[in-house]
């Protein structure tokens, strides 16, 4: 069994804040282990301005970000990178296993970080009925699509959710020449910053309708149309208010889970609802040394949040290591 | 050898040619392939398993719920027998877990005695009532109000699509010819000829002296282009939901409720893949390709189940989807049709189909020998297949070992489920030519995030591996179209 002081588990925003910062509050063996074959996570796809504001002071898009944190992970010697690299799993005596191609490894460390991110709610969580057919994406995996493969998911284009995510999807699909027909809000109001209301849905005419949502996906082999309807104050459809909307794609963003399956697995005591670690202290978890950082703590709005959240992780998880916490 | 073969241009005459890749067709095509025959087989959608094999529960049944003297019945015994050998030899996993049908009061527990007399006259051994204390040691999670349950241990769980898949390839490998994305639209049948027919598909034109109609859903209306239209298939729906693998020792049996008229009613389903199901519902439908999920059908089905296993929440539903049973009136109909010599209906497989499969397939062959088919068993004849490796399967020993193999093995991608490179490639190898038919046969997209981590991954394999553009990928074949174009620059 391989023994280190510190693991971080997850490369994106939160692991590299946190490795960084468990590095200069003195730890120095430290191993991030990322499942992608680059680091950034789900900021590589982020391609979008917006990111910084709050930590670095000045506008930048997801990759930009990323790629600050990454020359200096890069730069830092103590901090080991294994990329293509997946946990299976975890145990409350701070083992893990991990297996990346032509490996599998069985590591202990003094301390862990969890910094899994999280996964998106999908349209069977979101109980949207009616038929399967190809054309249904998830607004993150629709970016993914287009930003780092280059392709186009669909052309008449209906989203779930006006969260931030679906706001800059719709315009996203936009740009590259959908014709997006409406944005689906089950709410009051769009979970969004209004900046992205302004400038993702007004400024490209796209219609968004609150207080709606979808009854039903109808099409066989690709996504035909869907049924949308008003909904009252219990979220129950209006009788009399449902129409149609012909699309051959539907994209969802009904909003974020955190990744705690491995936490969950090692015995940490969970939130079911929340999906999260049950904690007095932020990033801590009912088992010592094992802290959990950025989205997968909680869901934030900002990458820059993620950042600072990370941060305090590295920190903790120092001073865990020095017998000080 | 490729599972599946591109439509032939020659002139080959088959012995016999079966319409329908769903288990039932693969079943007849394997125990036919003992034989010195040449074979066809037709299935219409891209792959197989696409119609109703592919929302089958995958309970093998022991057949304590059919009527005495039903064909059902019958086949469903023999073929809960039959399977254990099947499985073994084509290396699917069967586990005999057994079920419960549970009683809530001194009425129920009579009417389980009732079921329990009937199935002894099928000679279904080793069944028992078991009380609240057995009840409360080896099924915690079961509802306090539950009294007692009728225990048959000899019901089992069998992936379904596997099963038809591993079916097919050992056909296939005795010489079955497998010819998909084949829609059958006429049938000549020429009187008194040696080779009496022409069966025209959307792809070719094949002539076999003995034609096997297994075609699900659609079985009536192949019937009726040989002119025997003396039945209808009536699609019933059922709609299941799965929860996630977290939840895998909700229950330690299959849990059954008391059956109605309709239906073995909805259940508390282990699967081989170890993600509990509950379902299914049973609406009769006009449309045979209706797979709807509605609003209600998931409160009926929460609702009955709740009341088997009160922890069960609809948070841990991670995936829904609804299937649709061939229904041809109360028992299946298998029989050859007198009035087109040569032409074999086996239509009406509905539940217990899956389990009935293997033993349907025997009653095909003596049909076939009763007919004038010469039948003479092959000196050799493959029974055995290499089993597939599932890596969440394997134990830590085991996946070690694979890793240091073959590499691919140790490159996830799909995390939820953990499938690694190494078992897409091997699924397409094997015949996958979709992302459903990757998801059927490796479990990939089929977990908690549904594919929003590792389907570009899964498009990028298929597209090289089958030598397409991604934009040419489909997610069950026809319009099935994953992504609709390039990006502009």
């Amino acid at each position: 069994m391989i023994k280190r002081d510190l693991i971080v588990v997850g490369g994106g925003p939160a692991g590299m804040a946190a490795a960084l910062s468990a590095h200069e509050h003195g730890v120095k063996d430290i191993l991030l282990l990322e499942r992608d074959q680059f680091l950034g996570g789900i900021l590589n796809q982020c391609i979008h301005p917006g990111f910084g504001l709050t930590y670095f002071k000045e506008i930048l898009t997801g990759p930009e970000y990323a790629d600050r944190f990454i020359k200096k992970i890069t730069a830092v010697k103590d901090i080991e990178v294994s990329l293509k690299t997946f946990v299976t799993q975890l145990t409350g005596k701070k083992v893990l296993t991990s297996l990346s191609p032509g490996r599998m490894d069985e590591i202990k460390a003094k301390a862990i970080i969890m910094a899994t991110g999280c996964r998106e709610r999908t349209r069977e969580m979101a109980h949207i009925a009616g038929t399967r057919p190809a054309g249904i994406f998830s607004a993150g995996l629709a970016q993914k699509l287009i930003n780092i493969e280059g392709l186009l998911p669909g052309k008449e284009v209906v989203i779930v959710g006006s969260g931030d995510i679906g706001l800059i999807m719709a315009r996203r699909m936009a740009l590259e020449g959908a014709h997006v027909k409406a944005v689906i809000e089950i709410q009051k109001v769009s979970k969004g910053l209004v900046r992205n209301v302004v400038q993702c849905l007004n400024d490209f005419d796209i219609p968004l309708y609150l207080s709606h949502k979808i009854i039903k996906i109808h099409g066989k082999d690709r996504v035909e149309k869907v049924d949308v309807a008003r909904v009252d104050e219990n979220f129950c459809e209006i009788a009399g208010s449902q129409f149609e909307i012909a699309c051959d794609t539907v994209l969802i963003s009904a909003g974020l889970i955190p990744e705690n399956e491995l936490i969950e697995m090692a015995g940490v005591v969970m939130d079911k609802k929340t999906n999260t670690p049950v904690s007095d202290k932020v990033n801590q978890t009912s088992i010592d040394g094992l802290f959990v950082c950025g989205n997968a703590y909680q869901i934030y709005d900002l990458a820059d949040s993620v950042t600072k959240d990370s941060i305090l992780a590295g920190k903790m998880a120092a001073e865990y290591i020095r017998g000080k916490l | 050898m490729p599972l599946i073969k591109p439509s032939p241009n020659n002139n080959t005459i088959y012995d016999v040619l079966i319409i329908g890749g769903g288990v039932v067709g693969c079943a007849i095509a394997r125990e036919l392939s003992k034989y010195r025959l040449t074979i066809a087989l037709l299935e219409k959608e891209i792959e197989l398993a696409f119609g109703v094999s592919k929302s089958n529960s995958g309970i093998i049944h022991p057949g304590t719920q059919n009527k005495f003297g039903s064909l059902k019945g019958k086949l469903c015994v023999k073929g809960n027998k039959l399977i254990r050998k099947i499985a073994k030899e084509l290396g699917i996993d069967f586990k005999e877990v057994g079920e419960l049908i549970v009683a809530f009061n001194d009425e129920d527990i009579e009417h389980l005695k009732d079921i329990q007399k009937e199935a002894k006259r099928f000679g279904i051994a080793k069944m028992k009532i078991v009380d609240r204390a057995w009840l409360s040691k080896n099924e915690p999670n079961l509802s306090p109000d539950i009294v007692a349950a009728l225990y048959v241990p000899s019901a089992g769980i069998i992936s379904p699509y596997r099963m038809t898949y591993d079916l097919a390839e050992n056909a296939a490998k005795n010489g079955v010819e497998i010819f998909t994305d084949n829609k059958v639209l006429k049938i000549n049948v020429l009187k008194n000829a040696q080779v009496p027919f022409e069966i025209s598909t959307t792809q070719s034109i094949y002539r076999s002296r003995f034609v096997i109609n297994a075609a699900g859903l659609f079985a009536d209306e192949i019937s009726k282009l040989v002119g025997v239209d003396d039945f209808t298939i009536t699609p019933r729906k059922g709609q299941e939901f799965l929860l996630d693998k977290k939840r895998e020792n909700l229950t330690n049996h299959l849990i059954f409720p008391l059956p109605s008229k309709e239906s073995k009613g909805v259940l508390v389903i282990k699967t081989s893949d170890g993600n509990p199901m509950v379902g299914p519902t049973a609406q009769s439908v006009n449309d045979k390709e209706d797979r709807a999920t509605d609003e209600e059908g998931l409160n009926t089905v929460l609702s009955f189940v709740k009341r088997m296993v009160p922890s069960i929440n609809g948070h841990d539903i991670i995936a829904y989807f609804a299937g649709l049973r061939p229904v041809a009136g109360d028992d299946f109909i298998i029989r050859h049709e007198p009035k087109v010599p040569g032409f074999i209906n086996v239509a009406g497989i509905q539940s217990p189909g899956l389990t009935a499969a293997p033993a349907i397939a025997l009653m095909v062959v003596d049909i076939l020998k009763n007919n004038g088919c010469r039948l003479q068993k092959k000196k050799i004849f493959n029974k055995f297949r290499e089993k597939t490796v599932h890596l969440f399967k394997a134990d830590r020993k085991k996946m070690k070992r694979l890793i240091k193999e073959d590499e691919r093995y140790g490159d996830i991608v799909c995390r939820c489920e953990m499938v690694s490179r190494k078992e897409i490639e091997d699924a397409i190898d094997r015949g996958a030519r979709t992302l459903d038919g990757i998801k059927f046969r490796t479990r990939a997209q089929a977990g908690r995030c549904h594919g929003g981590f590792c389907t570009t991954r899964i498009l990028k394999i298929l597209s090289e591996k089958m030598k397409v553009p991604v934009t040419a990928l489909t997610k069950r074949g026809r319009g099935s179209i994953v992504v609709m174009g390039e990006r502009k620059v």
